[in-house]
């Protein structure tokens, strides 16, 4: 069943997208972040806290002379790796230590750096494939079951309960587990260390928390015999860095959005678009796939006047993806079912947005976010709210599936409902199987009256945004109603300009190998 | 005058309610029994387990429908509401002319580390809740949204400097007490930069009450489903109320 939309309409959007991304692109060419720095050191195995908890990537970085820090982190490390002999990880401990400092090391030449570098770039690069090919062999000996993919969020704060309530779920029938970030590490410019046991409203990412995740649901797996995905939140100030993390503890999915941290979390742009290049690189070529952030402008403005902002930036997530190596099948554009229900037809409004979602990126895994702005106490009615996105999501075959809480609002989910919540999603997708198959939307019809307005908007929205260019109209408060400056926000101090000879082995590879633009 | 009250299933003083509730152990007819015996320890009479079923390994969910003997006089309730003076924007407008005769300056965050604006974008936001404008569009009210994860020290900071009237502290947030230990900190660092008093100090959320919001130290508190104009309202009013006793 399929909408009649204008193709030509998409094809100008997608022109529009990249007109918008271009620009920005060539900014992104001539900048580094201390994230992405910082991200280098962790995939060559530098790890571990120094005094006070500094990660010891921070230490490093924040050591570097801003001309040392604007030929990258990489050469300056790669010299005293070329110098001492020491592996990363033991020069990584002893810069914390203070035995060894990297300025002492200035006049090792860069070819030696380079050299040093080498082999331990290669390792890392290796070890991403092999996590790789991991997935992709328990794909194929176990596979998933089809989409929509059932998809639920743990978050108690404890990593080790966060296992407990995974595994229930896994045999209540999830195939994704989220393990949703402590409220504010989006904002923490360091990604906390070790395994952890509080957390507010979520539980920190730490590579052991994804290691020991991972695990528990490699044998949930075995157990259920279906693979089961583990996704965590890139989204923030570190993006790069839980990029790399992921792409070593073998995540299946990140929350990576170009442009969620700027407007929600108010990150700043500049930082925000560096950084999710790089991180999106290392996801591509990790295989991960990324989940972006559409949703969050239908919880914080109105569902039904922001559905051409989703679309238009939907289009513009795409862009900045393709430019980053993603292949259409990493690429999880996110929807949200948050249109109030007291709305007449809203629920022929969601129904509009969804397929019309599912036509244009035909071949993309869309998340679709089950309803949260309008649930309250009432969990009755807030049940029956997520049975109708439930129908929505397996009628216009959507692809990861948020499944929705009868408690959300109220409470991060106990055991329980966690399943009731799961049977419901079960139980629609079962009985409605086939449904979408069956049926045809009225041609001339409200709902695809609807869906073609909503596209003729998006592609009103994305000239406006292409005649400003995408910073200024970001400032204009084009997106989500909110405003943002290019040089304001969290993190601005962290963004720097690369010197004519910086280097990043590991974008210098991946440009060959992942084949980004 | 009393009011004795029970529960009502489907005649008067039946005292019936519905429970649900997961166990952590496998489920058997024994886990039945153990559920309503359970729920008699609990006080329940006439304890009927209507679903009983494994959800996962070591879990077992329940559904439970009981009758309690307690009973509650509604007479000796006490939990005053701040929604007592509620009037439109136009009044209000009005109300804060003729009283006030200056424009209301207002700030709402999300204290902490609360990311979720929508309770308080829902009253400040010109668009407003349920068709009730919000804050920003009243002509008697300066409104400021500072958005989400707000350190209460900023908070005060720029309530001190832009001479703010009504502080708004919105919190969604709940787990361990994250919102009672943010809302606390607020006051208590109020107090310390001796501004407590300078301003109408409201709170707000979903698990929000009147009543809580009074024991933490706050004016007024305000729960789920307020409309923006009765906060504006509580605002204009307690305003108005402090300068003439200051007269």
């Amino acid at each position: 069943m399929e909408l009649r939309i204008d193709q030509k309409t998409v094809e100008r959007c997608r022109a529009m997208a990249s007109a918008i991304v271009e620009p920005v692109s060539h900014f992104i060419a001539a900048h580094s972040t201390v994230a992405v720095e910082r991200s280098v050191l962790r995939l060559l195995g530098v790890d571990g806290v120094g005094p006070d908890e500094i990660p010891v990537p921070n230490m490093i970085v924040d050591a570097l002379a801003p001309d040392e820090r604007a030929r990258g982190a990489a050469l300056a490390f790669g010299k005293a790796l070329a110098e001492t002999g020491l592996d990363p990880r033991a020069l990584g401990d002893a810069v914390a230590a203070g035995t060894h400092r990297l300025a002492d090391y200035a006049h090792v030449p860069d070819e030696a750096a380079r050299g040093a570098m080498r082999p331990y770039v290669d390792a890392a690069l290796a070890r991403i494939r092999e996590r790789r090919a991991e997935r992709e062999e328990r794909l194929q000996r176990i596979p998933q079951l089809p989409p929509p993919l059932l998809y639920v969020i743990v978050a108690s704060g404890n990593i080790y309960e966060d296992r407990t309530a995974a595994a229930a779920a896994v045999e209540a029938g999830a195939q994704i587990i989220a393990v949703i970030r402590s409220t504010g590490q989006s904002l923490l410019d360091f990604v906390p260390y070790g395994p952890t046991t509080e957390g507010f409203g979520g539980t920190y990412a730490t590579q052991a928390n994804f290691a020991i995740m991972r695990e528990a649901l490699d044998e949930a797996s075995e157990r259920a015999g279906r693979y089961v995905m583990l996704t965590n939140y890139a989204s923030g100030l570190c993006m790069p860095e839980i990029a790399s993390m992921a792409a070593l503890e073998r995540l299946d999915m990140l929350l990576n959005d170009s442009m969620y941290g700027i407007l929600f979390r108010d990150i700043n742009m500049k930082r925000t678009f560096i950084d999710q290049h790089f991180s999106r690189m290392l996801n591509a070529y990790a295989g991960i796939i990324i989940n972006t952030g559409e949703d969050n402008y239908l919880t914080t403005a109105d569902a039904v006047e922001q559905a051409p902002a989703v679309l238009a930036s939907q289009f513009i997530n795409e862009e900045f993806a393709h430019r980053a190596g993603m292949p259409d099948r990493q690429i999880g554009l996110g929807d949200a079912y948050e249109i109030n229900p007291d709305l007449e037809d809203g629920f022929l409004y969601q129904v509009a947005q969804a397929q019309l979602t599912r036509q244009i990126f035909p071949n993309a895994p869309l998340k679709y976010m089950p309803p949260t702005k309008h649930m309250t106490g009432d969990i009755f009615k807030g049940h029956l709210m997520d049975a109708m996105f439930n129908l929505t999501s397996v009628m216009t075959n959507q692809t990861i599936h948020l499944v929705g809480m009868l408690t959300e609002a109220i409470h991060t989910p106990f055991l329980g409902d966690r399943t009731l919540s799961i049977e419901n999603a079960r139980y629609i997708m079962n009985t409605a199987r086939h449904f979408g198959d069956e049926i045809a939307y009225k041609p001339g019809g409200a709902i695809e009256r609807r869906a073609q307005s909503v596209l003729a908007d998006a592609d009103a929205l994305l000239h406006k945004v292409a005649d400003m260019g995408l910073m200024n109209a970001i400032e204009a408060a084009v997106f989500a109603d909110v405003s943002r400056a290019p040089d304001g926000g969290r993190g601005f101090d962290g963004v720097f300009a690369r010197a004519a000879t910086y280097w990043n082995p590991f974008e210098e590879a991946l440009r060959v190998e992942g084949g980004c633009k | 005058m009393s009011q004795v009250i029970k529960p009502y299933g489907d005649t008067m003083n039946d005292g019936k309610v519905q429970l649900s509730f997961t166990l952590p152990i496998e489920w058997s007819e024994a886990a039945d029994e153990a559920a309503r015996q359970l729920v008699t320890k609990m006080g329940f009479t006439d304890v009927q387990v209507v679903e009983g079923r494994r959800i996962a390994a070591n879990f077992a969910f329940f559904v439970i429908y009981a009758s309690t003997p307690q009973s509650i006089d509604f007479a000796t309730i006490k939990a005053p509401s701040a929604k007592t003076h509620s009037m439109s924007m136009e009044e209000i407008d009005a109300y804060v002319q003729e009283h006030l005769g200056r424009k209301v300056r207002v700030a709402g965050a999300c204290i902490g580390t609360d990311a979720h604006t929508v309770g308080i974008d829902a009253i400040l936001n010109m668009k407003g809740y349920k068709g009730d404008y919000g804050l920003e569009r009243y002509q008697s009210f300066e409104a400021f949204n500072l958005g989400s994860q707000i350190a209460v020290e900023d908070f005060v900071r720029f309530a001190k400097e832009r001479e703010i009237d009504a502080l708004l502290a919105s919190q969604v947030v709940t787990q361990k007490g994250s919102d009672i230990k943010n809302f606390t900190a607020l006051v208590e660092l109020l107090e310390a930069e001796g501004l407590r008093d300078r301003v109408v100090l409201i709170c707000g959320g979903p698990r929000v009450t009147n009543l809580m919001a009074s024991e933490l130290g706050y004016d007024a508190g305000f729960g789920r489903g307020t409309l923006p104009s009765e906060v504006a309202s509580f605002v204009a009013t307690t305003l108005a109320a402090r300068l003439a006793a200051a007269r």
